[in-house]
C-alpha cells in the first residue's frame, strides 16, 4: 500500500493533502476521522459556511418568547420566537465579554440578559441595555462609562440566517448561503416534504447520547443500506429493512444529501429459505415477539408507498421514518473523536391517541437503548478506536462498484462514496 | 422523619427492602432471565430522561407495557443486540413509601446509581436517577406493577443495553 507522509496533515489554509489510495472515494483514509486540525476545517467549511444546519422544530417554541438552546457545529445557539411570531436564531455568546450566557435548555423570556455585566438583548438579538454606559456622577463629574462613540447597533448578538420549512428550523452563520430549497435540491426536498407536509408537529420527547466517534460516521451509518439487514436482527428477521426489499437510493446533485427508501416485503417476517438474506447469521427464523405490539404497524396515507425513508441532510441531521416512528436526529460534534446525538421524536397534531401510543411503542426500536439503534452507536465507537490506532490505514467502500450514482437496490455503498466526493471537493478547495 | 412518608408496618417495609435488594442483585448478576420475574404480567417499565418526565413528554428511552415485553428485551440482550460487554453495579437507596392506596399498593421511590465497568477500562458512573414504583402483593410475593426509572444522566454514554 502506498502511504505518503502527507497523510494526516491538514495545515492552515492549504488544500487538504490527504492521500486517497484508489484515486476515487472507494477507499477512505482513516485520517479523515482522526486529525484535530482537519476537524476544525470541517467545522469552518461545512457547519459555519455555505451550508444549512438543523436547529430544532417550531413545535418546540410555539409561543412568543419561547426559546430553546441548540447547537450549530460546536457553537451554542438559541432558537427563539419573537413577539411577532418570527423565529430567530442567535449565537449564545454575549457581545461584551463573550460569555455563553443562556444556561437553561428551554424557557420563555421577554429578553436575554447576560448575568456577568447584565447586558440585555431583545429576542432578535439586538442590544438593548448596557449598565453604566454613561458612567457614574461623582463630585459633579461623570466618571467612566463607554466611549461617546459606542454604538449599540454594532454590538448585537450574532444573528444566524434562518429558514423554516414544514415546521423544521434551519440556520446558517453564512448569510450568503443559497436558499434552503436549493440547498436540499429537488430530489431530497421531495422526501423532506413527504414527512414535513405542513401538518403541525407534536413533540413526543428527547433522547440524548454521546457517541465516542467522529461525527461523519453517523452520516455514513445512515448512508449505508448494507448493514441494517446484517447488524440489526430485528430488521432482517421482521423484514423491516432487508436486502431483498423493494428499495431506492437517491441523492442531491452534489451527492452530499441522500434518501434511503425501502418498502417492507408484503410477507413481513421471512419464513423460508427463499433467498440468501435469510442465511445471514443475524436472521432468527424462530424468533417470535412475546408481545407483538412492538410491531403494531399501521400504514399512514402520507407514506405513499415506502415504509421507511431515512434522509441524511449533510452535515447536521438525519430525518427518520421507520414505519410509524418518526424523529429528527441532530449531530453535534465535539472534537474529531466524539459527537452528541440528540433524538427528537414527534407525531402529528391530528394523531389519534392510539397512533401516538403506537409511535411511542415503536420508539423502543430506536435511540440509545433501542432494539435496533443501540448497536449503531457501538459499532461507531469501535470503528473510531481502530482509526485512532492506525491513521495511515484506510477503509473500503467498494460495494456496488467504485462510482457514485443512484440505485434501485441496497447492495451498494454508493452514498458513502458520494458524500466523500463532495467532502473532497470542499476540503481540497484552496479557500 | 419525612413528613411525606406513609406509616408502614415494619414487616412490610422489611419485605419491600428485600424486593429492592433482590432486584439490584438480579440485574447486576448477568442472569437477565431473572429480571421479568420482578414484575406483574401487565406491568409498566420505563427508562425515561428526567426532562421528558418533568415536561410531560411521553417518550421514554425504553417503554414496556407488559412482562412479555420485558422477556422480549431479555431476548434482545442475549441474542440480537450487538454491544460491548460490560458489568453493571446498582447502588440503590432505601425506599421511601409515599402512600399506600386503597388497593394496598405501595407507591414508593428510591434513588439509584449504576456504575459501568467495561472489560479494559475504569468503572464509571453510567446512569443516575430515581425509581418511581408501584409495588403490589401477589401470591408470589411483592412485585412491581410499575417501575419508572427517571434518570438525571440524560447524556447517555453511547448505549444502554442491560436493565436499569
Amino acid at each position: 500500500m502506498d502511504l505518503t507522509p502527507a497523510n494526516g496533515a491538514c495545515p492552515g489554509d492549504a488544500p487538504d493533502a490527504l492521500h486517497w489510495e484508489a484515486g476515487d472515494t472507494s477507499r477512505i483514509p482513516f485520517a479523515v476521522y482522526t486529525d484535530p486540525s482537519r476537524h476544525q476545517r470541517e467545522l469552518e467549511r461545512f457547519f459555519y459556511r455555505g451550508h444549512w444546519c438543523y436547529v430544532g422544530l417550531e413545535a418546540e417554541i410555539p409561543n412568543p418568547g419561547d426559546y430553546r438552546r441548540s447547537v450549530v457545529g460546536e457553537r451554542s445557539v438559541i432558537m427563539v420566537r419573537a413577539e411577532d411570531g418570527a423565529v430567530h436564531v442567535v449565537e449564545n455568546v454575549c457581545a461584551h465579554r463573550g460569555m455563553r450566557f443562556c444556561r437553561e435548555r428551554h424557557g420563555n423570556r421577554k429578553e436575554f440578559v447576560c448575568p456577568y455585566h447584565q447586558w440585555s438583548y431583545a429576542l432578535d438579538g439586538s442590544l438593548q441595555g448596557v449598565p453604566l454606559r454613561r458612567g457614574v456622577r461623582q463630585d459633579g463629574q461623570v466618571k467612566g462609562g463607554m466611549p461617546a462613540d459606542f454604538d449599540p447597533k454594532q454590538h448585537h448578538l450574532t444573528r444566524l440566517k434562518v429558514a423554516v420549512r414544514g415546521g423544521v428550523v434551519f440556520a446558517s452563520f453564512d448569510h450568503d448561503v443559497e436558499s434552503l430549497e436549493d440547498y436540499m435540491g429537488p430530489t431530497i426536498l421531495r422526501y423532506f416534504d413527504r414527512l414535513f407536509d405542513g401538518r403541525k408537529l407534536k413533540i413526543l420527547g428527547y433522547n440524548r447520547q454521546r457517541i465516542p466517534g467522529n461525527w461523519k460516521l453517523m452520516q455514513e451509518n445512515i448512508k449505508d443500506p448494507y448493514h441494517p439487514g446484517l447488524l440489526h436482527t430485528w430488521f432482517v428477521t421482521f423484514g423491516l429493512w432487508r436486502a431483498d426489499n423493494k428499495s431506492e437510493l437517491r441523492m442531491d446533485a452534489h451527492h452530499r444529501h441522500a434518501a434511503m427508501i425501502s418498502t417492507r416485503g408484503s410477507a413481513g417476517q421471512a419464513t423460508g429459505n427463499a433467498s440468501q438474506v435469510t442465511q445471514v447469521s443475524s436472521f432468527k427464523a424462530s424468533m417470535q415477539l412475546e408481545d407483538p405490539r412492538f410491531l403494531d404497524i399501521v400504514p399512514e396515507p402520507w407514506w405513499g408507498g415506502p415504509t421507511a425513508v431515512m434522509t441524511t441532510l449533510f452535515p447536521s441531521v438525519i430525518f427518520q421514518q421507520q414505519v410509524n416512528s418518526v424523529s429528527t436526529r441532530h449531530i453535534q460534534p465535539d472534537g474529531h473523536g466524539a459527537f452528541d446525538f440528540v433524538w427528537t421524536h414527534f407525531g402529528f397534531e391530528d394523531d389519534t391517541p392510539e397512533m401516538t401510543q403506537r409511535r411511542l411503542r415503536q420508539a423502543n426500536l430506536f435511540g440509545p437503548a433501542g432494539f435496533v439503534s443501540a448497536d449503531d452507536g457501538e459499532v461507531i465507537e469501535f470503528s473510531q478506536q481502530a482509526f485512532d490506532s492506525k491513521p495511515a490505514h484506510r477503509a473500503l467502500a467498494e460495494l456496488g462498484g467504485r462510482e457514485v450514482g443512484e440505485t434501485d437496490h441496497m447492495v451498494t455503498e454508493t452514498l458513502i462514496r458520494g458524500m466523500y466526493a463532495y467532502w473532497r471537493q470542499v476540503m481540497e478547495a484552496p479557500q | 422523619m419525612n413528613r411525606d412518608a406513609a406509616p408502614l408496618d415494619l414487616g412490610l417495609y422489611h419485605e419491600l427492602q428485600a424486593l429492592y435488594a433482590d432486584y439490584a442483585s438480579a440485574v447486576d448478576s448477568g442472569q437477565w432471565d431473572l429480571w421479568p420475574g420482578f414484575f406483574t404480567e401487565d406491568c409498566v417499565y420505563k427508562l425515561q430522561p428526567r426532562e421528558n418526565h418533568e415536561r410531560g413528554f411521553p417518550l421514554a428511552t425504553l417503554s414496556f407495557e407488559s412482562q412479555a415485553m420485558l422477556r422480549d428485551r431479555v431476548y434482545g440482550i442475549k441474542e440480537t443486540l450487538f454491544h460491548d460487554p460490560y458489568y453493571q453495579r446498582h447502588v440503590v437507596g432505601a425506599p421511601l413509601v409515599r402512600r399506600v392506596d386503597g388497593q394496598g399498593a405501595l407507591h414508593c421511590e428510591a434513588n439509584y446509581a449504576v456504575f459501568r465497568t467495561k472489560l479494559d477500562g475504569p468503572s464509571t458512573v453510567f446512569n443516575v436517577g430515581r425509581y418511581l414504583d408501584v409495588v403490589v402483593r401477589t401470591p408470589q410475593g411483592l412485585k412491581f406493577a410499575q417501575r419508572l426509572c427517571v434518570y438525571d444522566s440524560e447524556m447517555i454514554p453511547n448505549a444502554i443495553i442491560y436493565p436499569i
